[in-house]
């Protein structure tokens, strides 16, 4: 058991290693540095002022990038490992990391709340499409979820949007919240705040039901093909009995260590459902980030979805052994 | 030929989304007997104009054809796909080979490097490499999605290394003395034919999903015309809420179609491969 847990440990601390080594590096391999971008886009906007090399200089020296590259790579996980991600150039001098962390919470509970009723849904929905028992309907609305799950969440999300927020305008399109709207802890609030998430987490589920459904229908009729589900039959265990606690139970197993591996792709898909609704959370700031050339924002939103995602598989994974206790045994 | 049609009888699933991809690909190809290529060049035409008998789709706000420019965009965006597709099958499937083959270090190496890159999202590193470039080309674009598409061909392909390097023929292969380059490909990469079809679909489908979502954030070709950047500069310009459907449907449309034929194909070949899959669905 401690074994497993400090593989996973290890794991975890892999990925952060290599993921803040890949946000070092790649963009120090291209041409070009970020104070020349800035002061690019600086002259560009009218700002130029002064000697351009000198201010180059001073700036590269404030921002360290005249130091050795072993240097500035140790002072760069130092200044990681303390939530320092440095300071947004668009936004001056607002800290990266109070950026990023104003939209954790609306991608956490958007993504979230999509995620496990979509996961929910989509394992149910998968089991009883390999169910020979289950009604006929569940066959027939398999394809269209199925289909659906081919799509791009945010192109799903651009049809979702002009259908019910346009052509029959019951949804708002944009926003977190009401436009103007001061947030207080009531339930006018809330209800504010869950109307607005409606349509993209709409988009989240129905683009990703599919993906569970195929997954877990596949798994299912592996399982009911397994001699123990024909030792139940022959002991004269209810059809329900069966299928809940022998089909289910055993099929449901490599389904969660699906959704630890389709974490990435779910955040990937997500931050395009909130660019699409400017929903305020991290996607959105990233495009807009992306849009102010503000390379700072960028690279600290970009390190943080790793970290996020690298921590939500580590729980995943400590939570494994209590569902499957042959994974901690090591024979799984 | 008949044993064509009987196949596709018991399995329609990968010719229907082969044929449907064929379809658009022809039509793309044949656009310049539709339209006038030169309509999706900016200012061809007059601009924000519905549909009429003259452009079958209307017109952007830049005054590009939206017909000429949704044929010109398709092949790009499957070009695209189909690159880093083969460039992330073929360099999945050599390490899933020498993983599986060799086991050991060189297993617990690449396997390690899978896991670690399939859980940072590859959006992230795109979006970096995006930021970082002076200009983005569509070559470029494939290079990069490439670089991120390799994962799940490599472990695919090292789980079916693992079992079938212990069949008995390949025991006997390895008895008559041959190097076990001769076995890989003689008597290995025959029988993966099923698995790596299946992988390359997969490739496929994962490098375009990232291409259209690195278009989506603004980080596409600028200066040349994709589905994703068609889609982009709907967006951009508000064509949704200015009520500009012939404008953002069409790419749409065509986007999801060929993605809705990649999963035809790979759910069927999945079928093949995966014999017990083959109930009714």
């Amino acid at each position: 058991m401690l074994a497993y847990i400090l593989r996973r440990i290890g794991m975890a601390a892999l990925v952060m290693f290599v993921a803040l080594s890949v946000n070092f590096s790649i963009p120090r391999l291209m041409p070009g540095d970020p104070v020349e971008q800035v002061l690019a886009a600086a002259s560009a906007a009218g700002g130029q002022s002064g000697n351009m090399a000198d201010t180059a200089r001073v700036m590269r020296a404030r921002l360290g990038l005249d130091q050795p590259m072993w240097r500035q790579y140790l002072s760069y996980l130092g200044n990681s490992a303390r939530l320092d991600l440095g300071v947004s150039v668009a936004s001056y001098p607002q800290p990266v990391s109070e950026i990023v962390l104003a939209g954790l919470p609306w991608t956490v509970g958007l993504l979230g709340t999509a995620t496990l009723i979509s996961f929910v849904l989509g394992t149910v929905l998968g089991a009883l499409m390999a169910w020979p028992k289950a009604p006929r309907v569940l066959k027939v609305l398999a394809v269209p979820v199925v289909v659906l799950s081919a799509i791009p969440y945010f192109i799903l999300g651009l049809v979702l949007m002009a259908l019910l927020g346009i052509a029959w305008p019951v949804l708002p399109v944009a926003g977190g919240y009401p436009f103007g709207v001061v947030l207080n802890p009531d339930i006018a609030s809330a209800l504010a705040i869950a109307r607005h998430a409606v349509l993209p987490g709409l988009s989240i589920v129905l683009a990703s039901l599919g993906t569970w459904a195929v997954a877990m229908r596949g798994m299912v009729v592996g399982v009911l093909g397994e001699d123990y589900i024909m030792l139940a039959e022959a002991k004269g265990l209810s059809e329900r009995r069966i299928f809940l606690a022998y089909g289910l139970r055993n099929a449901l197993l490599p389904q969660f260590t699906a959704l630890a591996l389709r974490l990435g792709l779910l955040v990937s898909g997500a931050i395009l459902v909130e660019v699409i609704f400017a929903y305020p959370g991290i996607g959105y700031r990233l495009y807009v980030a992306i849009g102010q050339k503000d390379v700072f924002v960028v690279q600290g939103i970009v390190l943080l979805l790793s970290a996020a995602i690298a921590g939500a598989m580590l729980v995943l994974d400590l939570l494994y052994p209590l569902i499957d206790p042959r994974v901690a045994a090591g024979h799984a | 030929m008949k044993a064509l049609w009987q196949f596709s009888r018991r399995e329609p699933l990968v010719p229907l989304g082969l044929l449907l991809l064929l379809v658009l690909a022809t039509l793309s190809l044949a656009a310049p007997l539709i339209v006038d290529p030169a309509l999706a060049g900016i200012g061809a035409t007059a601009a924000r104009r519905p549909p009429s008998a003259a452009h079958w789709l209307g017109s952007d706000t830049q005054g590009r054809d939206v017909l000429a420019s949704l044929l010109a965009a398709t092949p790009q965006t499957l070009e695209i796909g189909l690159l880093a597709g083969l460039i992330g099958l073929a360099a999945g499937g050599v390490l899933g080979l020498l993983a599986g083959w060799f086991r050991g270090v060189v297993d617990a190496i690449i396997r390690t490097a899978c896991d670690v890159f399939m859980t940072i999202p590859a959006i992230a590193v795109l979006v970096l490499v995006g930021t970082s470039v002076r200009s983005m080309t569509v070559g470029l674009m494939a290079i990069v999605v490439a670089g991120l598409s390799w994962m799940v061909p490599a472990r695919s392909i090292r789980a079916q290394v693992l079992s079938l390097r212990e069949r008995p023929w390949i025991d006997v292969a390895r008895l008559n003395g041959q190097s076990s380059l001769a076995i890989i490909f003689a008597d290995l990469l025959p029988n993966l034919a099923p698995f790596l079809a299946a992988s390359f679909v997969i490739s496929v489908s994962t490098a375009m999903l990232a291409t259209v979502g690195l278009e989506a954030l603004g980080l596409g070709p600028q200066n040349e015309l994709t589905l994703g950047m068609m889609i982009y500069w709907a967006q951009y310009s508000g064509a949704i809420l200015r009520g500009m459907w012939w404008w953002w449907v069409p790419p749409v449309v065509a986007l999801a179609l060929i993605f809705m034929a990649l999963l035809a194909i790979s759910l069927g070949l999945d079928r093949i491969v995966n014999a017990r899959l083959r109930s009714d669905l």
